[in-house]
């Protein structure tokens, strides 16, 4: 039989060849030209779980921990791989609403679809292992591990801060945080930001079209681990820090301390304050409101935000300036009648010489002190003589921002000839214009952070290092070389010998010492009182001290608003936490003074008004 | 003529090695797509490797049995085991169970089985028998059409399950009708069909209309080299078109672009049908008959596509076309299974290192997307391998064919190269998303224990035909 149509089997041969070849460079274009189809299959198995770093802890300057962490999870969810379940208990069993699951899913779905995003933050421990059993039931979800902030007693918030949830206008800002990171705000946290986040790290896990885990990705040879952020140890004492904010419980103020010879903070009391648990975890946003509506402003952090006038505190630093002018002598003698001119003193011994003056808290003294200052014939006008004045002021650290680790600190008033200028007309103002600051009021306004700094220098006869609140950071002790670069001011150390023997006396002497509520046995303790015009309410206590006279350990400056005469609350503050800092208690001498503080409660009994109108 | 022949040694031992390598290769790979951890036993019979290790098994020692009964008996009981498959076809629409909306298998316990698996088989040989008595005259429409009818039969039953993968799979015997004589206008028709199957789906359908329009008019140009004549009879058509179109929009406002064009090629062709029949342009006839067909298919394939298809048979044609993109839609499938072979790259991801099939990101993938895991974890290079394996044994398949001194033989042969071919083209063209999803298995390699018998009997069948060759002239 003839097979006529032999010639086709060449067609059908070329049919299959050409197939083959259409398979071929379609397969050619996918597996080798296309890398496309790679990169979705990474994003298909691979699940970059990020390792959130653990924070790094905060110790006190004796190595008490004050910040440490918990444990809490974050539930996420991956929308694309969610899938059946029971969704009546899954919402019971992490006592959610269907809405608010419905509204989560809606807002992941909307972030993205295949990318994990927070279901439901911080959920407990207890929360979580009860879940975990669970977790096959609920497909696409998953947790997080995170740590959050654990307070080992309910002081020094302001001093630390506290951790928040980075933002979109922050993460915009500084791409290094992504949606999710934790920053800390405020205080230590904020300062020592870097130090203490530590560093993310990635663990890629493969995941089946389940979206259960399958194993770490090539053995885990690419995951990178989460560093913990370094330990921070602060200079502050905490159960000094604790006593101070005791001491100040039911007022306002504030309470800074700092070690002279190395311008470590040891205490930062501001008060009222809050419990620093409270801005910690799910309930933070909710306290946060809270917090910010009350009236007494608990988050304002009175001791570097507030701005004060320095009162009768600031004299010292007029002798100062007056010595190392020359205008006046340890010696120097002014009469005193109840006053000088239009500003009023009270009833002492007359004349009295620096010391005298100092201890009296004479304000006749130091009126006559300032016009000679201001009236000095070394300079050719008034004006130029206030710069000068002024420079030493600023040289103790007023009128600026000291430069500690608190981004927020207040740079305080000290006016430049030119504001006087302005307001009187150039070279149409005298001495007696700006009378007031001699004595510390007026147009001048000082943190208690700049008081307490001003109080180390004096203590140090003449120098100071820059207030900071971190010793060591990973017990390291090379901290930023701003803190331990020494200021030296222009005031040669032997003028502050007749001042610090008059702030001594004041604690310490006899008759008209006007701070002797500040003394304490076998402990020298130098000191000023202060009152600070408050033209809001009852003038502000106010006392700056150290101790012990030779070798200081502490300088000390305290605000009570709204409590009077500098002696009578004030002084007693500071000598309590003086001998709680030295002595490590107080003594039974003290207890007296120290009952009378707890309990004064200038929140539900205020000092009546008693500034003259 | 007859001699004695000792099996072993007359079995065409290059099929036989590829029949063994890709049943091998399909056992790694089933092993590969469904490895789990914790599984590691080859004969787990919970998993399907373990199955389809006994089903391999099985299916050697088929082949076997196969091989020793007399060839003769396949040339002779070729009708009933058509007509035992057909029944089986019937009976399955009765008593099979239903698994995704079809009745296309029949369960027995723990074992399956799919009638239309060896249906082609059964078609195969009656085929072979009908055009091999019929002295394959297949230039006649009294031999086509029951021809037609054998291939046609199973495939209407099939469709009832309904399998529209198999049913695919039968138009394959067209190739071999071609082979046989079948006059390439029918073959050239059903590639046309084909094409223009896409083309409906893929372009306007009055653009299309006029774009086939216009071709035709070049090819009778080509055919005849008279401009003149040509341009007058687009003339004649542009102005039939034109006060269609203006009757229609400013009168009757019924008809409808499709429906002018359809009107105006029938009126131009009485025209042109005077012509055709002074010149006896027979060219021309057969031009116009095509573009007078082609413009009545258009429009039937788009009724059927839209008023007939069901939604999800719609979409799968317009996954392959890439209308749709959605890679958690519809087209998931054949998007995981790029990404699974794309993933591979040049040289893939190694044996059990596919992260995309172990995951079981591709659905169905020890069956009908078993080249995913080739593709993954063998790359280009592995893939390329398959593929020329398969080539290597369709090529062989139709030398085979084509030595056989009986007609019987051949034709057979060429339907074995027609299903293998089919099922390889499809099965890996959808993978890769060549063509669109139809859920057919690729020969050897996917799991199955149907499948897998049905393709070892299809080849066997035609090794013992071969083997005897020299035997008998039947």
């Amino acid at each position: 039989m003839k097979d006529l149509f032999s010639g086709r089997k060449y067609f059908i041969i070329s049919l299959l060849i050409i197939a083959t070849l259409l398979l071929i460079i379609k397969l050619f274009i996918i597996q080798v030209v296309e890398d496309t189809y790679r990169l979705s299959a990474d994003n298909n198995v691979l699940r970059y779980v990020t390792q959130y770093p653990a924070r790094g802890l905060i110790f006190d300057r004796n190595g008490k921990p004050i910040v440490t962490n918990q444990a809490a999870y974050d539930l996420m969810v991956v929308p694309a791989q969610t899938g059946k379940m029971d969704t009546l208990l899954f919402c019971s069993e992490l006592g959610i609403t269907r809405e608010v699951l419905v509204e989560r899913l809606k807002a992941a779905i909307s972030y993205s679809r295949r990318a994990p995003s927070v279901f439901l933050k911080q959920i407990s421990a207890e929360t979580y292992a009860k879940f975990q059993e669970k977790m096959f039931m609920y497909p696409g979800f998953y947790v997080q591990p995170r740590t959050l902030r654990k307070y080992s007693r309910p002081v020094a918030a302001h001093l630390l801060g506290y951790v928040s949830e980075v933002d979109e206008a922050l993460i915009k800002q500084n791409p290094y945080y992504k949606p999710g990171d934790y920053i800390g705000k405020l205080g230590i946290e904020e300062a020592y930001e870097k130090e203490l986040r530590g560093s993310r790290g990635v663990k890629i896990y493969m995941v089946d079209v389940y979206s259960r885990i399958k194993g770490s990705y090539a053995d885990g040879t690419l995951d990178t681990i989460a560093v913990q952020g370094s330990d921070v140890t602060s200079t502050i004492d905490l159960d000094l820090q604790e006593y101070g904010e005791k001491l100040m419980k039911h007022k306002t103020g504030s309470i800074v301390a700092i070690e002279p010879a190395t311008g470590e903070i040891l205490a930062l009391v501001s008060s009222p304050d809050y419990d620093p648990s409270l801005l910690v975890g799910r309930v933070r946003s909710e306290n946060f409101s809270m917090l910010q509506a009350d009236t007494l402003l608990p988050l304002f952090n009175r001791a570097f935000m507030a701005s004060y006038p320095p009162g009768s505190t600031f004299k010292p630093l007029n002798a100062l300036i007056a010595l190392q002018e020359k205008v006046i002598y340890p010696g120097t003698k002014f009469g005193c009648n109840n006053g000088y001119l239009f500003v009023r003193c009270h009833s002492h011994s007359s004349p009295l010489d620096l010391e005298g003056a100092i201890m009296n808290s004479c304000n006749s003294y130091f009126c006559q002190t300032f016009r000679r200052i201001l009236e000095n014939q070394s300079y050719l006008s008034v004006s130029d003589a206030y710069e000068k004045w002024k420079k030493y002021v600023n040289e103790f650290g007023f009128g600026r921002k000291l430069g500690s680790e608190f981004v927020n600190e207040l740079n305080g008033i000290i006016p430049s000839s030119a504001y006087y200028d302005r307001y009187y007309g150039k070279g149409r103002w005298k001495a007696l214009n700006v009378i007031s600051l001699a004595i510390g009021q007026g147009e001048i306004g000082t943190t208690p952070l700049q008081m307490a700094n001003m109080t180390a220098a004096i203590a140090n006869r003449g120098f100071f290092y820059t207030p900071h609140i971190v010793k060591t950071i990973a017990g390291n002790n090379r901290i930023d070389s701003a803190y331990t670069t020494r200021h030296d001011i222009s005031i040669d150390s032997a003028n502050f010998e007749p001042v610090i023997l008059g702030m001594e006396a004041a604690v310490n002497g006899g008759a008209g010492a006007t701070a002797r509520s500040a003394a304490l046995t076998d402990i020298t303790v130098c000191g000023k009182t202060g009152t600070a015009e408050n033209p809001h309410g009852a003038d502000h206590s106010v006392f700056i001290a150290f101790a012990p006279k030779e070798h200081p350990r502490i300088a000390i400056a305290v605000y009570v608003e709204n409590a009077g005469f500098g002696a009578t609350h004030a002084a007693p503050v500071a000598s309590l936490m003086i001998e709680k800092y030295l002595r490590g208690e107080v003594s039974e001498a003290s207890r007296w003074k120290e009952q009378r503080i707890l309990e004064l409660d200038l929140i539900k009994n205020p000092l009546p008004d008693e500034t003259d109108n | 003529m007859k001699r004695t022949i000792n099996i072993w040694q007359d079995i065409d031992k290059v099929t036989l090695f590829l029949f063994l390598i890709l049943v091998t290769l399909g056992w790694f790979n089933i092993y590969a797509a469904v490895y789990n951890e914790e599984h590691t036993r080859i004969l787990d019979l919970s998993q399907r490797y373990g199955k389809q290790f006994v089903w391999i098994i099985a299916t050697l020692v088929l082949a076997v049995f196969i091989m020793i009964i007399d060839a003769r008996f396949y040339f002779f009981f070729s009708w009933f085991i058509y007509g035992g498959i057909v029944l089986l076809l019937l009976l399955v629409l009765v008593l099979g169970k239903e698994i995704n909306g079809a009745r296309s298998w029949f369960e027995f316990g723990q074992i399956s089985f799919q009638p239309s698996e060896f249906a082609k088989f059964g078609t195969a040989l009656v085929l072979a028998d009908f055009l091999s008595k019929r002295r394959q005259d297949l230039t006649k429409f009294n031999v086509i059409i029951p021809a037609v009818a054998i291939i046609l039969f199973p495939v209407l039953l099939i469709a009832f399950q309904p399998d529209l993968g198999s049913t695919v799979v039968f138009f394959s015997f067209f190739l071999v009708l071609f082979r046989e004589g079948m006059s390439p206008y029918i073959f050239v028709s059903g590639l046309l069909m084909l094409i223009l199957f896409f083309f409906t789906l893929l372009f306007n359908d009055i653009y299309l209309e006029l774009g086939m329009t216009a071709i035709a008019f070049f090819l009778a140009w080509l055919a005849t080299r008279k401009l003149k004549v040509c341009l007058t009879g687009l003339g004649i058509f542009i102005v039939v078109t034109a006060l269609l179109y203006a009757l229609d929009h400013y009168v009757m406002d019924v008809l409808g672009g499709k429906m002018i064009i359809l009107i105006s090629v029938i009126i131009s062709g009485l025209a042109f049908a005077y012509y055709i029949y002074q010149k006896k342009a027979y060219t021309v006839l057969i031009i116009y008959l095509f573009l007078f067909g082609s413009i009545i298919y258009i429009d039937s394939v788009d009724y059927v596509y839209s008023h007939l298809l069901k939604p999800h048979q719609q979409e799968r044609i317009e996954i392959m076309l890439g209308f749709k993109s959605d890679p958690h839609g519809t087209g998931y499938n054949v998007n995981q299974s790029l990404i699974s072979i794309g993933s591979g790259g040049w040289s893939g991801k190694g044996y059990l290192q596919g992260t995309q099939t172990k995951f079981k990101f591709v659905p169905a993938q020890s069956t009908d997307f078993i080249f995913c895991t080739i593709g993954e974890e063998w790359g280009f290079l592995g893939s390329l391998a398959v593929i020329g394996l398969y080539l290597f044994l369709l090529l062989r398949l139709i030398i085979l064919a084509e030595r056989q001194r009986s007609v019987f033989c051949r034709i057979y042969g060429y339907g074995v190269a027609a299903v293998f071919f089919t099922h390889f083209f499809i099965n890996i063209g959808m993978a890769i998303g060549l063509v669109p999803v139809i859920g057919i298995p690729l020969p050897f390699l996917s799991y199955g224990g149907s499948s897998l018998w049905g393709f070892t009997i299809l080849l066997f069948i035609f090794l013992r035909l071969d083997a005897s060759r020299t035997e008998y002239l039947i």
